[in-house]
């Protein structure tokens, strides 16, 4: 049953990007329309492959397999499950923002478009794909779009922060492709699904399965990312345009985490196992560390780049407490947190294009100025700090829930405990950053900024009205999910 | 009499009815709306209609078997090979009681609000925000799983947060919404970690399964000591039981009328109602309710002691409420769930009647400061009568409501914790005294503000009246022990052997002189003036500066804890670390960078699709190489 939808979803955009690269003189007005006709049409595919997935059942849906390198053994080989699933609608549904994001992008109009869609491409590649070469090409390609929109596009220290993002993601994914290479010798197949499948047949020829373990992971490390290697990531989130750090927040931080369940756990079972209580050492200090950092900063949006890190540890908890509902709980924060800091730095870059002042220590009182951008500005930090109804709430506590009672890993108690604290800074961080930003005293500077438009309040309401879609029916995301991490689980021997 | 069992449905509709209200007004707030008149038709007629609905379904429940009505609702999360959570509801007296209190005390408080807020430019937002509270609280109460409980529990922190930062030009009200959030939100984790332990035990989380012998025994003691202790810690946060106290005084930056649902009558006895909620798991956990009793009789006194000696008329009310609620606390941890939702009742009615008062003479005198009032009896006569009657219930002086669930508290208490009966004895005393020395300074000598004083409309006069009505008499309910009956086990008598015999008791007679002397103290400080006031304040001098700086509580936390040890001190040692120690090993790579970036940055003034094209056949290439090579 060959459908060809997961091809048409991953080669529009770059179809878009060739169409714009190929007919110059399209005038830019023009352009950021086919761009938003383009990543449109890919929204509604993806709303298509909610709707037609079949929930009830197992493995693999809409594939394709083609022959592509057969002295390798490559195939062309798409597929989706219920861990991909939400993260290609995610990619798909925040490319449409970030077009809409940059309606006012005036520098080198065409090429940022291109970029833009060559980006969304490799990402929903990266989700898609179920041959390792096919997803180490789609992994690499990301790099490319990325190093441009943020040294070109970017402020503040841009290049450098390009240079680094780069070399960080250039330095993971080469021991990545080691990890690869290896896997290769090992079994002599590409094929993802099949490796996972025969887990414990991997001959130990070329090395054995601890090394490759952490050589995958290393590439994932850097994505998701997992403190200590995270130093790219608030330069990047904070000197890319904004609508390329809901990008990279939202969406690229996800082929971290997805990476980590497809391939670590569910090639490794065994040696995730064994090296679960580390990887949950490194998510609790994600989560306090970045939360902690977060109270020190003064730029707006680096504050939320810290906060990211510490919501991206509960993802690290989620996958290595091993269990189905830990798993569970971290496809939904991969969701909501792609929801929830989407809002964040789109409504953060509302209020800084507006007041022209990223210091929050400068910023006040603009809850009377931009009533509305100050209202989904608390409300995506509700669901930043956790609180039930919203998205937030629902992710974090099927993590929680699932790690403490998860019985795969030993002293996962105290873990999950500490983790607790992290609920608490973040509700510290996000209140007093309200506080100082949108309360108190009117501050007359601010008096000609502009509340959001009518565009702007149409993509920061689509959010919320999502992040408590799932934050109340929590079953519409955990109903694809949970039949594909019980199949990982299933490889645990659990 | 035989009363039409209420439909399931019109149970659902008592909380979804407010929530609807807060649906239908806040698509339309606006910074300056102008003239909002409908939102507070809205708001008010949601609650009215619940406050019949939660009578309706008091009635049933006395009807019931087993007295108890559960319904089932939709399954919010159930993963397959994980946990099953449906939201249902829990109705039984305990239940049914406290949603007439909050319908009732809702309704009263935003009729008065009406006019209290009439002039305020964001009246809409105010009446969106109280329908969400009340619809968040009456959730709290009905809900029958304990993870229901804790997200309305969340919700009524939120509606809280924003009614406390309800003027948000206001530094010192932003200030206190946040800090009222964030003390409560410690309390939070503990209830939290306690759903986790619980459910790691039980697989489950619905309350009549938790509180039943068999899943009770299940548990091994330790764990379940643990896991009471989490959820007092809840507790704590929200019923502002020391060391989380501090919060709650801070709150009283929201409007009036908040301070009288929220912050007196309704959320703040939530943690109250956790613990009654919860209480055979507590009786399992006997340890943990010692903590309680403890923690109750300790915040009882240690409140009353600030309470004393603030100047601001609301401040002395929240040390009040603080105080009161520990006494709660400490019936509901001595003598059963019966004791402590008895005084939660009656007190809901006279401390809110309290607040609005407050509210009233802020109205005619436009402060809160003792300080700036005086001789107002004459001039608000209707204000100081309905005040006066709220300060003898609270006092527990006969035959007010406050004497009857006192009574009920000191008694368990000599029961079973006879050193906590000397502290609520003395917090009786101190009550007394603190609130006469209000009465006194406000109603009594000469007028020393110089504002022009006058009485309050009837909108506000009227939802005033009416609650003196309970907070006289709310307490005769149990002269026949019939409340006892309803939400425990006692055995009905006759009312007037309760309600006079109540007297014959040596107890009774006790806290009544304890109260009695502690109005004669504030008489003859603040009236006769026997002794000046500052004599003793001079006498009593490093108490009186310990109490006035709130045993430097908010020093500890506000500048101590969140200041130095953390901001200044954690918090900036992990930034050094991310800036220095691992920005420092990156910079390591960095180096390595300049060359590499230098190469790049010489491709990109070229043609971007090339650039593409080579990015991609380039790396394709490098994969390709390496696969194939090995």
């Amino acid at each position: 049953m060959n459908s060809h939808l997961l091809s048409l979803i991953i080669f529009l955009p770059l179809a878009g990007a060739l169409l714009i690269g190929t007919y110059p003189r399209i005038p830019a007005g023009v352009v950021k329309y086919a761009a938003l006709a383009f990543t449109l049409s890919v929204l509604a595919l993806s709303v298509i492959l909610l709707f037609r997935f079949d929930r009830q059942a197992n493995g693999m849906q809409f594939q394709e397999i083609y022959s592509w390198i057969p002295a390798l053994a490559a195939y062309y080989r798409l597929g989706i499950d219920g861990i991909s699933l939400p993260l290609v609608a995610l990619t798909s549904l925040l490319s449409v923002v970030a077009v809409l994001m940059s309606w006012k992008v005036e520098n080198r109009t065409r090429e940022f478009f291109i970029w833009l869609l060559v980006l969304e491409s490799s990402v929903l590649g990266v989700f898609c794909a179920l041959d390792l070469l096919l997803f180490f090409i789609f992994w690499e390609v990301e790099v490319v779009p990325v190093y441009f929109l943020i040294s070109i596009w970017g402020s503040g220290d841009r290049r450098h922060s390009a240079t680094k993002y780069v070399l960080f993601t250039l330095l993971g994914s080469a021991l990545m492709l080691a990890g690869i290479v290896s896997l290769y010798y090992s079994t002599g197949s590409l094929d993802m699904v099949a490796i996972a499948g025969s887990g414990a047949a991997i001959a130990q020829t070329l090395l054995p399965a601890v090394p490759i373990f952490f050589l995958l992971l290393a590439g994932f490390a850097v994505k998701l990312p997992v403190v200590p290697f995270h130093s790219w990531q608030p330069d990047a989130y904070t000197d890319a345009p904004a609508a390329v750090t809901v990008m990279l927040a939202g969406s690229l931080a996800k082929m971290g985490g997805y990476g980590m369940i497809r391939l670590c756990v569910s090639i490794f079972p065994e040696v995730a196992r064994r090296y679960a209580p580390i990887m949950l050492a490194l998510a609790v200090i994600g989560i306090i560390y970045g939360a902690a950092i977060a109270f020190r900063q003064t730029n707006l949006k680096r504050l939320i780049a810290y906060s990211s890190i510490s919501h991206m540890g509960f993802v690290l908890l989620g996958i290595f407490a091993l269990s189905q509902t830990s798993l569970v709980g971290a496809s939904l924060q991969m969701v909501s947190h792609g929801l929830i800091t989407a809002l964040l730095f789109c409504t953060a870059s509302i209020i800084m294009d507006t007041t022209g002042e990223n210091d929050i220590r400068r910023l006040g009182g603009l809850a009377r100025q931009m009533p509305s951008t100050a209202t989904f500005f608390m409300l995506a930090g509700l669901g930043a700090l956790g609180l039930p109804s919203t998205s937030g709430f629902a992710a974090e506590f099927t993590t929680f829930l699932g790690s403490y009672s998860s019985s795969e890993v030993a002293g996962i108690k105290v873990f999950v405990l500490v983790a607790l604290l992290g609920v608490l800074l973040a509700a510290a961080y996000v209140l007093w950053t309200i506080q100082r930003v949108l309360f108190g005293p009117v501050l007359p500077v601010f008096n000609d900024s502009r509340d959001a438009d009518m565009r702007q309040k149409t993509y920061c309401g689509l959010f919320v009205i999502l992040i408590f879609f799932v934050g109340l029916y929590p079953m519409a995301v955990v109903s694809i999910v949970q039949n594909s991490t019980a199949g990982v689980i299933k490889l645990l021997g659990g | 009499m035989h009363i039409m069992s209420i439909p399931s449905a019109l149970i659902w509709a008592v909380w979804l009815l407010p929530l609807g209200a807060f649906a239908l007004i806040s698509p339309l707030i606006r910074p300056f709306p102008g003239k909002a008149e409908p939102a507070s038709f809205i708001s008010i007629g949601a609650v009215g209609i619940s406050f019949a609905l939660s009578l309706w379904i008091l009635a049933s429940v006395l009807q019931a078997p087993d007295r108890q009505i559960i319904l089932h609702g939709a399954d919010w999360l159930s993963i397959s090979g994980g946990p099953v959570f449906n939201f249902g509801l829990l109705i039984d007296p305990l239940s049914a009681v406290m949603l007439s209190v909050v319908t009732s005390v809702s309704l009263m408080v935003q009729v008065y609000s009406r006019a209290y807020m009439h002039s305020d430019p964001s009246y809409l937002r105010y009446f969106a925000l109280i329908s969400l509270f009340t619809a968040a609280m009456l959730g709290l109460i009905v809900s029958s799983n304990l993870l229901s409980t804790f997200a309305f529990w969340e919700l009524v922190g939120l509606s809280s947060y924003l009614l406390i930062g309800f003027w948000f030009h206001r530094p010192s009200a932003v200030a206190a919404a946040k800090k009222a959030f964030l003390v409560t939100r410690i309390g939070d984790v503990g209830f939290l970690a306690a759903l986790l332990v619980l459910y790691t035990k039980t697989g489950t989380l619905d309350i009549t399964a938790l509180n039943s012998p068999g899943v009770l025994s299940a548990i091994s003691g330790g764990v379940l000591t643990w896991a009471a202790l989490g959820l007092f810690l809840g507790a704590m946060g929200k019923s502002g039981q020391f060391p989380l106290h501090v919060w709650l005084p801070d709150a009283m930056e929201g409007p009036t009328p908040v301070s009288a649902l929220i912050h007196a009558a309704t959320m703040v006895a939530a943690g109250v109602f956790l613990v009654a909620r919860m209480y055979p798991l507590f009786q399992a956990a006997p340890h943990a309710l010692t903590v309680v009793a403890i923690v109750g009789a300790f915040s009882a006194v240690f409140a009353a002691t600030m309470g004393l000696v603030m100047k601001d008329i609301k401040r002395v009310l929240a040390y009040s409420t603080i105080s009161q609620l520990g006494l709660m606390m400490l019936g509901i941890a001595t003598g059963g769930v019966w004791v402590g939702i008895f005084y939660l009742f009656n007190h809901a009615f006279f401390k809110s009647l309290l607040f609005l008062g407050a509210g009233s003479v802020n109205h005619a005198t436009g402060t809160f400061d003792l300080r700036e009032m005086g001789g107002l009896r004459k001039k608000i006569p209707w204000t100081f009568a309905f005040f006066v009657l709220a300060a003898v219930s609270l006092s527990g002086i006969w035959p007010l409501a406050g004497f009857f669930s006192k009574e009920g508290v000191l008694a368990a208490a000599l029961d079973k914790q006879p050193v906590l009966f000397g502290f609520a004895l003395l917090t009786t005393f101190l009550t007394a005294f603190y609130i006469f020395r209000v009465v006194f300074l406000v109603f009594f000598g000469d007028y020393r503000g110089s504002h022009g004083p006058h009485e309050s409309s009837r909108i506000m006069l009227v939802p005033m009246g009416l609650l003196a009505v309970p907070a006289v008499a709310s307490g005769w309910l149990n002269a026949n022990g019939g409340f006892e009956h309803f939400l425990g086990d006692g055995a009905t008598h006759g009312f007037w052997s309760g309600f006079i015999g109540a007297l014959a008791h040596p107890l009774a007679l006790f806290s009544l002189l304890a109260a009695l002397l502690g109005v004669f103290s504030a008489y003859t400080l603040y009236i006769k003036r026997w002794i000046s006031p500052d004599k003793v304040k001079w006498f009593l001098r490093s108490p009186y500066a310990i109490f006035t700086r709130k045993y430097g509580m908010d020093e500890l936390y506000e500048n101590i804890i969140a200041r130095n040890a953390l901001y200044r001190g954690v918090f900036q040692a992990a930034d050094w670390t991310d800036r220095v120690v691992i920005g420092g090993a990156s910079a390591g790579i960095a180096s390595l960078t300049t060359g590499a970036g230098r190469v790049l940055r010489r491709f990109q003034t070229g043609q971007i699709q090339l650039y593409a094209v080579a990015a991609v056949l380039g790396m394709t290439a490098i994969v390709l190489i390496a696969l194939v090579r090995g």
